[in-house]
């Protein structure tokens, strides 16, 4: 029994049968892609996992509790974060607030009436800011603001900011969209930094099949919104039905 | 001190001070002077400014904080105002129910505007409280509640007021005046020193002490949790849904936090004076709000009151200058240049205010986007500079 338990999930658009039938388990502690090109209903089953899209029939299940008709805010609670293909950060905050937002929303919960109170003095949200800060290296930096980074270190400070919450399960879409291949390295650094710190689940939504095979334990290829086949990286690179559906335009 | 940092400390000792000193340094021209007519130290003026202030400082709680542009707030103020003179017109002029009520019915209207206007953001959360202010400000002129329920409740075109046969259940023998427990609002201290005249007005000083009141909790609400949030919700909002905060219930507090300030403003302005229309709600009224906040500087502390203390001092000091008053200036050239610069400065005078607030405005807004506030930064930075220069000449050592 995985930590997410997604069984025959079925999403349409119109005429376009979006997601067909998706049955999906992702183990506790493991980092599992979900590969697949353009079109296979990656972007659309990420949406259903954070809230966004409710599918047509099927169940979600996370940790034994159904997450369909939650809103993003409620799944967050539950021990979902969200990691975007562009990061999404406050942009016109500092570093240092931008992470202890994340701190009030897990403390305080969806919502808390704080309007006395002084963010000055919560130093137990400070410390926790600061810890996550230092271990993303960027602590120096917490008096900037966020605008002003350069895209790795806004992709490092949106790591961060999910990672502070203490998520049970990370999705991550597209994590190196568009990056050039030193900064996708960073970020494959960082990821394998943070799997090996703590205990948590990764679900990677990729692109990028040299990020796919430097992280992933278990990997779906998703094609035209069914899973294909899912299996360990070594297994998925030779499969021959993988190849025809996807590898062979990527030429690994 | 009372929970606040050193900058903002500093910042509100100076506005306590102000506030309770405005009486002499806003009336600097001996009262038979050519410029006493600049004086803005009389009651009627300085009462608006602070009532303003505390309608402003609650606006920028939701504007300046969540970036969501209210554009009917002022029917908040009208909707304070209508409570307050009815408790004046049911008990008795004691000002304590009519603002508590003011306040709390004003809340009771933001919770239910707020949470219909509140599903949509930006431009159409704008629109939707223009749309209700409007409909309100029709209700009230039209009376349309009065006329269902066949008495006066807005009173149309006439306005409110109260009258002799009013019930005023609790009036006794007491003052005929609005009130506080019989210190009277019109009543008055007047200090004549030298050529100058100084007066210390009850109702400015209570609608003072609401004011510092009001600006300290906006300066508590800005440095809270909660105040983050509200900054985050401006910064992206998405990414605080993604992250377990449920905006909507945050949203709807600033506003109704913001409209009770409205309706607080609305009952001190019928206490001052216990009358009131419905044009108190009109949309222009909203629109002054909007402007008094960004030419003072949006989502600064200090910003929105200077707004609202130089748009009113516009609206009533420029607005009483008149040709003759202008002949007076410049009475000293000769004849035809006279009439000629007299008819110059003629449209920015009297009824023109408008046209002087218009291009002072868009100066603000093109050169200055930060407001008045970012004017003041931008002096103080330059004397700074300078300052830490002349240290760095005269002497070896390192300012600090």
């Amino acid at each position: 029994m995985g930590i997410l338990e997604i069984k025959g999930v079925n999403k349409r658009f119109g005429g376009l049968q979006a997601l067909g039938d998706v049955n999906l388990s992702i183990a506790e502690n493991t980092v599992h892609a979900i590969i697949g090109p353009n079109g296979a209903g990656k972007s659309t089953l990420l949406n259903v996992l954070v809230g966004k899209l409710i599918p047509d029939s099927g169940s979600v299940m996370f940790d034994g509790q159904s997450i369909l008709g939650r809103q993003p805010y409620e799944i967050n609670q539950m021990g979902i974060s969200r990691v975007f293909q562009t990061p999404e950060i406050f942009a016109d905050l500092t570093v240092f607030e931008n992470v202890m937002i994340p701190c009030f929303a897990k403390r305080d919960g969806a919502f808390r009436l704080h309007a006395l109170g002084s963010v000055g003095h919560e130093t137990d949200i400070h410390e926790t800011a600061e810890a996550i800060l230092e271990d993303v290296d960027m602590l120096e930096k917490r008096h900037m603001i966020a605008s002003s980074l350069s895209r790795g270190d806004k992709r490092r400070l949106e790591m961060a900011m999910c990672l502070v919450q203490k998520p049970r399960l990370l999705l991550l879409d597209e994590p190196t969209a568009g990056m050039a291949r030193a900064d996708t390295n960073n970020t494959i650094d960082l990821l394998k930094e943070i799997k090996a710190k703590r205990d948590i689940t990764m679900a990677i939504i990729e692109h990028d099949m040299h990020v796919v095979f430097s992280l992933a334990e278990r990997i779906t290829v998703l094609a035209q919104g069914t899973p294909l086949v899912e299996d360990t990286p070594e297994n998925i690179k030779g499969h021959p039905k993988v190849r025809e559906a996807y590898l062979g335009e990527a030429q690994v | 001190m009372f929970g606040m940092n050193r900058k903002d400390t500093i910042l509100f000792v100076v506005v306590c001070v102000m506030v309770l000193l405005a009486p002499i340094f806003l009336n600097p021209f001996p009262t038979e002077s050519a410029f006493s007519q600049f004086n803005a130290g009389y009651p009627a003026l300085m009462q608006r400014f602070v009532i303003f202030g505390i309608l402003v400082i609650g606006f920028n709680i939701l504007f300046g904080l969540t970036g969501y542009l209210s554009f009917g707030h002022a029917a908040f103020l009208g909707v304070g105002s209508f409570a307050a003179v009815w408790m004046f017109k049911l008990l008795s002029y004691n000002i304590v129910p009519a603002i508590v009520l003011s306040v709390v019915v004003s809340g009771l209207f933001a919770v239910v505007i707020g949470y219909v206007s509140l599903r949509r953001s930006g431009i159409y959360f704008s629109i939707l409280t223009l749309a209700f202010a409007q409909m309100m400000y029709s209700i009230a002129y039209s009376d349309l509640v009065g006329k269902i329920l066949g008495f006066p409740i807005t009173n149309g075109e006439t306005g409110l007021q109260v009258y002799n046969d009013d019930p005023q259940f609790l009036l006794g023998n007491g003052p005929t005046t609005p009130h506080l427990f019989g210190w009277e609002m019109n009543g008055s201290v007047t200090w004549d020193i030298g050529g100058w005249s100084f007066v210390f007005h009850n109702g400015y000083y209570l609608a003072g002490l609401f004011m510092i009141l009001s600006f300290y909790i906006a300066i508590r609400i800005f440095r809270s949790p909660f105040g983050l949030i509200l900054r985050s919700i401006k910064s992206n909002q998405q990414r605080l849904n993604y992250m377990g905060v449920s905006t909507r219930p945050y949203m709807l507090t600033a506003f109704v936090i913001s409209g009770m300030y409205a309706g607080l403003a609305g009952g001190l302005l019928a206490s001052m004076d216990p009358l009131t229309g419905a044009e108190r709600m009109f949309w222009t009224a909203s629109g002054e709000i909007v402007i008094m906040s960004i030419l003072g500087g949006v989502g600064t502390l200090i910003g929105p009151i200077l707004g609202a203390g130089v748009i009113k001092y516009m609206e009533n000091i420029i607005s009483t200058i008149n040709d003759t008053v202008v002949h007076g200036w410049f009475g000293f050239m000769p004849d035809g240049l006279e009439d000629f610069v007299v008819a110059i400065v003629h449209p920015f005078i009297g009824k023109g205010w408008h046209l002087t607030l218009g291009l002072v405005f868009m100066a603000v807004v093109i050169f200055l986007p930060g407001g008045l506030v970012e004017l003041g930064q931008r002096i103080g930075a330059k004397f700074s500079r300078k300052k830490t220069t002349d240290v760095a000449s005269s002497t070896k050592t390192p300012a600090e």
